[in-house]
């Protein structure tokens, strides 16, 4: 439960509930005790130099693979007409069965107001999938915005570490305040307003469809990221992070902290988009010494590849212990 | 982002001046970034109010001569009806057409709907209705109504016959005629014609082609004894098989007292724009309106 209750409250904006030290397990204390001025600043170098020995960045090669790979198979399948996965983001057939993106399909039961079958069969098995899968996973594992951001943030945190810029942040609570002026405006106007600048659909189609007048808007999207606020509309904006946010709310596959190795560090916090879910790995700041991500989490595992403990692990609830 | 953070005291902290600065920049800033990008996405509302995002769209696109409100609502816009055409008649509006990005249109003059795929591939495959599903045959739609917009330079009009490729040799267009392969259309180009008299519209026309066609049945039916069972579905469908007559060559006289011929547009036209795609002269003397006289045929 209250799990549910701090994703919901963290997608919306609010900061990371922190525990008191009464709400913390003893063996939680203790070992936040025991951590207490032994972990010089060359203690977790060393560490980390030998975590980066190894294989680094395995989830993220994965992630983008599998990213590219879907966005491919849309554009293959068009080109040479073989009905694997027809259609765009928005909405698809995977070999014959309807698919369609749940933000997209809210955008037009508000507008339109009623809902065809095929429209339901599309949503609730979109819904079942990102529910197994984990939500926000659809932002870090199939968005082609995220893929461009990624890079436009690479570039931002260059030039912030040049000196040349400065990254400027906006309140997290404007994005459900976007979530529901977009909704409004749809019910209200009757046209699906945010899919005129959803990056997303226009990235989608321009793939399928060839390039239009429509991405110079994802460009200035771009450049906004990288100039003047880092992975801007991610953040801050997109309603189909909110979306995908709250299903995966009751999704089981979620990143897993373990405090006991941690060394507070924060190398997690730097590389993440979303910060604010990893505010449990600060010391003293989580609930039990076994801990899940919540849910605003995109799933993207770039923590559990830069981690140098291993303290951030994939799990699937249930499953897990099952293997 | 250092272990500092976890020393805040309990109490309601009070900001010092800097940080409460910063807040009240960084709300600022939020602020605007709202009116931003809500005001960017109001902007698609312009081309909508102009009326400049009207345009010829796929058989059963739910909306008025006037008003594609439902229609856009409803398009999920993702395509599935551009993949299925096989003579990729269908296209996906941009941006300038605000609201209306991503919504499938036809620009007949370069690629109309000849039906080819006889089923409606399009509305089948739309998975919101925005194609409404309540259609079964190319005839049951009206996506537009054929007017003959240039008399003058209609070559019918003129007595003028025809020779040669319609649109020219480097017209990419697609057509199917049935006599060199029912199940592919080629290109335009690959067929020249030699009219007498022109009357390009007429004759590839689908709507009269599905008459013709009806016609022969019926004729094979009849041949065999079996007019009962044609008769029959003839009236199930109604305007089946066969439809009603889309355009027609009429005389008429000219002031002089010259009869010529001029093609007339019929109650049965459903505005597929393939006579807009097929007139040799440019620019076409005959084009597809989308405004009242698409709802009121013959009037």
């Amino acid at each position: 439960m209250r799990y549910i209750r701090d994703s919901l409250s963290q997608i919306f904006g609010n900061k990371p509930r922190r525990p008191s030290k009464e709400q913390q397990p003893p063996e939680l204390l203790e070992i936040y005790q025991g951590k207490k001025g032994n972990l010089s600043k060359a203690d977790v170098e060393a560490v980390r130099h030998e975590h980066h020995t190894g294989c680094c960045n395995k989830w993220q090669r994965r992630r983008w693979i599998t990213l590219i790979l879907v966005n491919v198979l849309f554009v293959v399948s068009y080109y040479f007409d073989v009905q694997l996965l027809e259609g765009a983001l928005t909405a698809s057939r995977f070999v014959g069965f309807h698919m369609a993106d749940l933000n997209s399909a809210l955008q037009v039961a508000l507008a339109y107001k009623h809902i065809v079958l095929n429209l339901v069969i599309g949503t609730v098995t979109v819904f079942i999938m990102w529910l197994l899968l984990g939500g926000r996973t659809f932002c870090s594992w199939v968005c082609p915005y995220h893929l461009l951001a990624e890079w436009a943030e690479y570039l931002h945190l260059w030039l912030v570490k040049k000196k040349l810029i400065k990254n400027h942040t906006f309140n997290r609570k404007v994005r459900g305040v976007f979530y529901v002026i977009f909704a409004l405006l749809a019910l209200i106007s009757g046209y699906t307003v945010f899919e005129t600048i959803s990056p997303t659909g226009i990235l989608s189609r321009a793939l399928i469809y060839g390039p239009g007048v429509a991405l110079i808007w994802v460009g200035a999207l771009l450049l906004f990221e990288v100039f003047y606020s880092r992975r801007a509309w991610c953040r801050y904006v997109c309603p189909i992070g909110v979306t995908y946010g709250v299903v995966g709310v009751l999704s089981p596959l979620r990143v897993k902290y373990n405090a006991e190795a941690c060394h507070h560090e924060g190398d997690c916090r730097k590389i993440c988009m979303v910060p604010h879910v990893l505010d449990l790995t600060v010391r003293g700041a989580a609930f039990d010494v076994n801990q899940d991500v919540g849910a605003d989490c995109t799933r993207c595992g770039m923590c559990v590849d830069v981690c140098p403990t291993g303290s951030l692990v994939y799990e699937f609830k249930g499953l897990s212990k099952l293997l | 982002m250092s272990d500092k953070t976890t020393k805040k005291p309990k109490a309601k902290k009070k900001l010092s001046p800097k940080r409460k600065e910063q807040s009240r920049r960084e709300f600022l800033r939020s602020t605007v970034l709202t009116a931003g990008v809500v005001g960017v996405s109001l902007l698609g509302v312009l081309p909508v109010v102009q009326g400049t995002s009207i345009r010829l769209r796929p058989p059963g696109a739910i909306k008025t001569p006037f008003d594609e409100q439902e229609f856009f609502a409803s398009c999920i816009k993702c395509g599935q009806c551009v993949q299925v055409c096989p003579v990729n008649a269908i296209k996906l509006a941009d941006l300038e057409d605000g609201f209306g990005i991503g919504v499938p249109y036809i620009d007949a003059r370069a690629q109309a709907c000849d039906f080819s795929c006889d089923g409606l591939q399009c509305v089948l495959a739309c998975p919101t209705g925005a194609l409404t599903h309540h259609l079964d045959y190319p005839a049951d739609t009206r996506m537009g109504f054929a007017r003959l917009s240039r008399p003058r330079a209609c070559l019918a009009v003129q007595g003028k016959g025809f020779k040669g490729q319609a649109r020219g040799a480097d017209y990419k267009g697609l057509l199917r005629y049935d006599e060199v392969d029912r199940w592919n259309p080629i290109q335009v180009a690959d067929y020249p014609y030699d009219l007498e008299l022109c009357d390009l519209c007429v004759r590839q026309c689908p709507i009269e082609i599905r008459i013709t066609q009806c016609a022969e049945k019926a004729k094979q039916a009849e041949a065999s004894g079996d007019s009962g069972k044609v008769a029959r579905v003839a009236e199930q469908h109604g305007n089946e098989c066969p439809p009603k007559h889309a355009i027609a060559l009429e005389p008429f006289e000219l002031p002089n007292g010259e009869t010529r011929m001029k093609p007339v547009i019929k109650e049965g036209c459903v505005g597929c724009g393939v006579c807009e795609m097929i007139c040799p002269v440019e620019s076409a003397a005959i084009v597809i309106d989308l405004d009242k006289t698409a709802d009121t045929p013959g009037g």
